[in-house]
C-alpha cells in the first residue's frame, strides 16, 4: 500500500494533478483460489479439437479392441478382468500423451502469457495441470471399465473376476504413467520431444538393460515398465513396492521436480 | 497506478532494459514508445511478473504483480495478441479466462460487444482471426475482470485507422473513469492518436518523457511562407536556429517570434504552428536509426 508519505521517487507521467483519485489494490491473498485454476486447466484440456479428440480416440480404441476380442478372440479369456486388461493396454501408451499436452500447451502455443498473468504463482498452475490430467485419465479409465463390463455381459464369459488388488493396481499404474507424461511435458516444454522421449527412452533403457548384463540388476529397480507388471497383475509383494517406488522416483518424480523448477524460473515470452 | 523504479534487465552482457523509472497515474493513457528491440516488451513482462528483473522493481496499485490478489480483476494485460491457442474459439478463450478470474459468462458477452466482435466472429476459431480481430480479442480478455489498470503491448498493431480511433475512444473512456493505461507502440503516429502522454525509450533507456504537447513543443515551430529562403535568411540573421524540411521550415523559437518577424519584414506566411510532430518524428527516427540494423546493412 503506497501512501503519499511513501510516494516513490519515480517521475510521474500523465494525470499530473496531485488530487487525482488514488487507486488502491484489492484486499486479499495473492493470486486466485485453487479451485478456479483447476477448473480452468481441466477445461483447457478438452476445449480444443486436439484435446477432445485425444480423449475420444482413446475411448474408441479401447472399445474397438474389446469388440474385436469379443468377436474373434478366445472366448474363455473374455472374463471381466481379461477384457479390462485388454482395453487398458493402449491406455498405458496414450494416457501419458494427455499429461504431456496439458503440460506443454502454455509454451508451444504461448498461452502462458495469459495463464501466468492471471495466476502468477506458477506452481499452483502446475499442480492444477497434473491434477486435471489425472482426473481426465480417471475418466478415460472409467469409460474402459464400463466398456469392459458391457463386453463381458454381451459377449464375454460373464465372470466378474476383478479383485480389489488388480483393480487398484491397474488404476495406480495408469495414473503413474499419466503423471509421467506431465513430468516429461514439463521437463521438455515441447510436445513432440516430450512424446518421443516418453515412448522411446524407457524402451531404449529396457533394451540396453537386456543387452548389457551388468545393467540387469539396476533395471529391476529402475524400469517402470518392468516394475508395473506385478502392479497390473495385482500381485504386489514387499520388494515390488520398493522397486515401484524407486522407478517412479527416477522416471516420474525426478523429471517432475526438474520440470517444475524450469516452469517456475523460466521467462514467459 | 503503475510505478517503475530503476528497473533493469540484463541478459549476459546485453542490457535490454537499463535503469528505467516512471510512474503512470490514474486517469492517464500513457504511450510507451520506442523502436523494435528498445526494451518495451521486456519492461512490460517485468511489470507483470513474467520476467524477473535483474534489479529494480515495478509495482501496480502499490503491490508487486505477484502480490496482487486475483490480478485479473485489477490489471488487464495483453502482451501478445497472437499468443492464443489457434484451436479455441474467441468466446472459449474468454470463457476459460472468466473461470480463472471468477466472472460470469454474461461478462464474456459484454466484453465481446465492447470490443466489437460479433456473435459469429466470437464462435470462430482463433486460427481464422485476422491480426485486428486478435487484438480486439486480447483487449476483451484484458477488460474481462473490470480492472483499474491496463498494460497493453502493441495493441494498435494490425488495426486499421478506424480501429485505432476506436481504441483511442475506448482507452480514453477507461482513463476518464479513473483507470490507468500503459500501452506500447513502435509507431509514432499511432501512439500520437491513442495516448496523451509519452515515455520514449531507446536501447533500454528512457530518452524523453512527458505530455504529448510538451514533447511536441520541443519540436519547435513549423512555418511555411511564399518565400522560405528569404524567411530562413531573416531568421538566421536574428540568431534563430532554423532547419529546412520538405515543406517549409522548422524553427527553434516560439510561433510569436516568427510571426512578428514575418509581419515586420512583410513575408507572407502560409502556415505557422507550434508543436508540429516533425521534431518528435526526427527525434524518434534518430532513436530508430541508432538502434536499428540499417547501419549494418549500409
Amino acid at each position: 500500500m503506497s501512501t503519499d508519505t511513501t510516494r516513490s521517487a519515480a517521475p510521474a507521467v500523465g494525470g499530473g494533478t496531485g488530487d487525482a483519485p488514488t487507486a488502491t489494490a484489492l484486499e486479499g491473498r495473492p493470486g486466485v483460489p485453487f479451485a478456479r485454476t483447476f477448473r480452468a486447466e481441466l477445461r483447457k484440456m478438452v476445449d480444443t479439437r486436439a484435446g477432445r479428440w485425444m480423449v475420444i480416440v482413446m475411448a474408441a480404441v479401447s472399445v474397438l479392441i474389446l469388440a474385436g476380442f469379443v468377436i474373434w478372440g478366445p472366448a474363455e479369456d473374455a472374463s471381466f478382468h481379461g477384457l479390462l486388461e485388454l482395453s487398458t493396454l493402449p491406455l498405458a501408451l496414450l494416457l501419458p500423451i494427455i499429461g504431456i499436452m496439458a503440460a506443454t500447451a502454455e509454451w508451444s502455443q504461448r498461452t502462458g502469457l495469459v495463464t501466468f498473468v492471471l495466476e502468477p504463482r506458477r506452481g499452483r498452475v502446475v499442480v492444477a495441470k497434473a491434477l486435471a490430467a489425472l482426473v481426465l485419465a480417471a475418466v478415460v479409465l472409467a469409460a474402459a471399465v464400463a466398456a469392459s463390463a458391457v463386453a463381458n455381459v454381451v459377449g464375454g464369459t460373464g465372470e466378474w473376476d476383478l479383485t480389489a488388488a488388480t483393480g487398484g493396481g491397474l488404476t495406480l499404474a495408469l495414473l503413474i504413467f499419466t503423471l509421467q507424461g506431465v513430468a516429461f511435458g514439463l521437463l521438455f516444454l515441447n510436445t513432440p520431444v516430450a512424446i518421443v522421449s516418453v515412448l522411446v527412452l524407457p524402451t531404449v533403457w529396457s533394451i540396453a538393460s537386456m543387452a548389457v548384463s551388468s545393467l540387469e540388476d539396476a533395471a529391476r529397480w529402475l524400469n517402470l515398465d518392468l516394475v508395473t507388471q506385478p502392479l497390473f497383475a495385482g500381485e504386489m509383494a514387499g520388494r515390488d513396492w520398493a522397486q515401484l517406488a524407486t522407478s517412479s522416483a527416477v522416471w516420474v518424480l525426478l523429471p517432475l521436480a526438474v520440470g517444475t523448477y524450469r516452469v517456475l524460473h523460466r521467462e514467459v515470452k | 497506478m503503475i510505478t517503475v523504479e530503476n528497473l533493469t534487465k540484463r541478459y549476459g552482457g546485453f542490457t535490454a532494459v537499463d535503469d528505467i523509472s516512471f510512474e503512470v497515474r490514474p486517469g492517464s493513457v500513457v504511450g510507451f514508445l520506442g523502436p523494435n528491440g528498445a526494451g518495451k516488451s521486456t519492461a512490460m513482462r517485468m511489470m507483470t511478473g513474467l520476467t524477473p528483473p535483474t534489479s529494480g522493481r515495478a509495482t501496480i496499485l502499490g503491490q508487486t504483480y505477484r502480490e496482487l490478489h486475483n490480478p485479473g480483476r485489477q490489471v488487464g494485460v495483453m502482451l501478445d495478441a497472437s499468443a492464443q491457442h489457434p484451436g479455441r474459439t474467441g468466446r472459449e478463450v474468454l470463457r476459460v479466462a472468466a473461470v480463472s478470474v471468477g466472472v460470469s459468462k454474461s461478462r464474456v458477452e459484454e466484453v465481446l460487444a465492447l470490443v466489437g466482435l460479433t456473435d459469429e466472429e466470437a464462435g470462430r476459431r482463433v486460427r481464422n482471426y485476422s491480426l485486428g480481430m486478435r487484438q480486439r480479442l486480447g483487449i476483451a480478455a484484458a477488460l474481462l475482470g473490470e480492472p483499474q489498470v491496463l498494460v497493453l503491448d502493441e495493441p494498435a498493431n494490425g488495426l486499421d485507422p478506424q480501429g485505432i480511433h476506436w481504441m483511442r475512444g475506448l482507452l480514453r473512456r477507461f482513463a476518464d473513469g479513473g483507470g490507468t493505461v500503459l500501452l506500447s507502440s513502435h509507431l509514432l503516429h499511432e501512439v500520437q492518436i491513442v495516448a496523451d502522454d509519452l515515455v520514449m525509450i531507446g536501447r533500454g533507456r528512457i530518452v524523453a518523457m512527458g505530455s504529448k504537447e510538451e514533447l511536441l513543443a520541443r519540436g519547435g515551430t513549423t512555418v511555411q511562407s511564399t518565400d522560405d529562403a528569404r524567411l530562413a535568411r531573416l531568421l538566421e540573421a536574428a540568431d534563430v536556429p532554423v532547419s529546412r524540411t520538405g515543406s517549409g521550415l522548422v524553427v527553434d523559437a516560439e510561433a510569436r517570434v516568427v510571426g512578428e518577424l514575418a509581419a515586420r519584414e512583410s513575408v507572407v506566411l502560409l502556415e505557422l504552428r507550434s508543436g508540429g510532430s516533425e521534431g518528435l518524428e526526427e527525434m524518434f527516427l534518430g532513436l530508430t536509426a541508432a538502434t536499428s540494423r540499417e547501419g549494418d546493412a549500409a
